[in-house]
């Protein structure tokens, strides 16, 4: 993973200045501003691990509505009898047994095949749950305790921190390293002693874990849950979009992307629902043809440019 | 002696294809072993299947006294068998020196941080790739992407190495720098197996040679039986 042509620490400031700026929004902002807040920060937490790991291991999920979807049904089934952080829990084993499975399945599918099963998965976990809900206990969804806005804002925020910790010790461990290898060359990988499996199907299952709980979050945002509402392909899309967007494999990116495209998303859904999603995939393939590298790699290509005609100012006057 | 690698009727068809077959090889501790066999004839194949990067259809390898077939290739990789592939796999995105890096940290259970970069100087000196260690791969030349690759084998701490034409494209002189390199790695206490077109090289520091023709072990012996064989001439002559 690369760090941008920005200091370490100097990203790492930036991003406690947004978390810090974050804390602050329940005590003057408006619930306007506290439920967007929440809605941008859960998606700083799926971007980020979902950058986490198909970004160095090249393996593009889509799965992700499946694991946030787990999570919304872990709170229908749970807000009742138990508190924020036990449905938060739960939601995430939930999606991590689910990606240990379906990883150890799939993760030796190369390439496209992988996103194509993922693609599948989240529809197939669907109709399961609809299927569930019609012939077994006959009732179209769930009610989900609100915990109050602030419960949710804050379980967001926590998240956050826990999800940018965490992207910061994989990269900075061998963990990070292998998945770099395996997406680099697998076959080298392989060789050379990484056990290429189990480090694909660990990296996955830890984003799902991630996922799965900002999903139990989300769920107690919202009154009333059903399959459609859960297993969303939007929380399939928005994390490859916003990590495109911002720059694959940066640590900067995805957490840009997030909060623009929630930040959009949340005006858009309301005002002009027929057509926000044709303008993100508009959006997504400029930002592939013009950008491949998102708006942190077209800062770097910025900042290198400036610094060229800087070194050959100075080579002028030699 | 003692062996190194053992294999007993190792098989594998690609759909009607028989790319190896029923292919007995025996190679000692602190050999250099050649082969040999023109295009095609499943060479590459043979490695694949030793060292796991597909599975074997039929036959059994032992490894130093292990039965690997039917490992994964990262298993296989800790229990000390090295390789390069015929067209390099290197880390692209990486420069030349994490590249090895890799291969010192995963290569052995319980590697530091600090005892893989020191392994990493060492390998870099040994193979002569130090002048390139900040170069990213796709920057040096073919030739030295491959000889990386032996570098981030000889990384892992193999006691056998597969190599995979790693002299094909090098000049003549390239190709002594090539043999001495080889021959130093056999000296260090590493036992080689290569796959070669550069007939000087394999007749000048192989200890053993088998052909391999149409996926068949068609001969056997040292460089000096090799050279004299009917059969081998007729092989080769047939193919030009
Ligand atoms: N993965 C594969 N799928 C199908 N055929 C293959 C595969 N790998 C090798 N072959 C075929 O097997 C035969 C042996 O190939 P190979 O082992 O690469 O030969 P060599 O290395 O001796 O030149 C060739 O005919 C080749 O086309
Ligand atoms: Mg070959």
């Amino acid at each position: 993973m690369k760090w941008s042509g920005l200091k370490k620490e100097f990203q790492y400031i930036i991003v406690a200045i947004i978390v810090i700026f974050f804390a602050f929004v329940p005590l003057f902002g408006s619930t306007y501003a506290i439920t967007l807040s929440s809605t941008i920060m859960m998606y700083i937490v799926m971007a980020s691990c979902w950058n986490m790991f198909s970004g160095p291991a090249g393996y593009i999920s889509l799965a992700s509505g499946a694991f946030v979807g787990l999570g919304f049904y872990a709170s229908g089934f749970l807000s009742t009898r138990f508190p924020l952080p036990v449905l938060m829990l739960a939601g995430g084993l939930a999606s991590l047994v689910l990606a240990v499975i379906i990883g150890s399945i799939t993760l030796r599918l190369r390439g496209v095949y992988f996103t194509i099963f993922t693609f599948c998965l989240v529809e197939l976990v669907k109709a399961v749950m609809t299927w569930y809900e019609i012939m077994v206990v006959r009732k179209r969804g769930l009610n989900v305790r609100n915990f109050g806005p602030n419960a949710a804002f804050y379980a967001m925020l926590v998240m956050v921190v826990i999800a940018l910790a965490v992207v910061v010790i994989v990269r900075k461990t061998r963990f990070g390293m292998a998945l770099t290898g395996i997406g680099e060359s697998e076959d080298a990988a392989a060789h050379i002693g990484i056990n290429t499996t189990a480090y694909k199907v660990s990296g996955f299952a830890v984003t799902a874990f991630m996922m799965g709980t900002v999903g139990a979050v989300r769920a107690t945002m919202l009154n009333h849950i059903d399959p459609t509402s859960a297993f969303n392909m939007m929380f399939s899309f928005l994390p490859v979009l916003m990590c495109v967007f911002g720059g694959m494999n940066t640590f900067l990116g995805p957490i840009i992307g997030a909060i623009v495209f929630a930040a959009l998303q949340y005006n858009l859904i309301t005002k002009i629902p027929q057509i926000y999603m044709i303008i993100f995939g508009a959006i997504m393939i400029l930002s592939i043809l013009f950008m491949p590298t998102g708006i942190v790699g077209v800062y770097e290509r910025v900042r290198k440019a400036i610094e060229n005609r800087k070194i050959q100012k100075v080579g002028g006057h030699l | 002696m003692m062996s190194m690698l053992e294999a007993t009727g190792v098989s594998k068809s690609f759909g009607g294809l028989k790319a190896v077959l029923n292919v007995d090889l025996s190679v000692n501790k602190g050999e250099i072993f050649g082969l040999i066999g023109p295009n095609g004839a499943g060479k590459s194949t043979f490695f694949n299947m030793i060292s796991g990067a597909i599975p074997i259809d039929s036959g059994t390898v032992i490894f130093d006294g292990i039965k690997i077939s039917g490992m994964k290739p990262d298993r296989i990789c800790r229990l000390g068998l090295g390789r390069s592939f015929q067209a390099a796999k290197n880390f692209a995105g990486m420069p030349v020196w994490q590249n090895v890096l890799m291969g010192a940290l995963f290569g052995q259970k319980g590697q530091s941080y600090a005892q893989a970069m020191s392994a990493v100087d060492e390998v870099l000196d040994f193979v002569g790739l130090n002048d390139l260690r900040d170069k990213m791969v796709p920057d040096i030349p073919l030739a030295y992407q491959k000889r990386l690759e032996m570098a981030r084998s000889l990384a892992t701490r193999p006691k056998l190495l597969m190599l995979d034409e790693i002299m094909a494209g090098l000049n003549p002189s390239e190709v002594g720098e090539a043999m001495e390199l080889i021959t130093k790695t056999r000296d260090s206490g590493i036992t080689i197996i290569m796959i070669e077109h550069v007939m000087k090289a394999i007749m000048n520091i192989c200890d053993r040679i088998a052909v391999l023709h149409h996926g068949a072990k068609i001969a056997e012996g040292t460089p000096e039986e090799i050279a004299a064989s009917k059969t081998v001439i007729e092989v080769y002559l047939g193919e030009s």
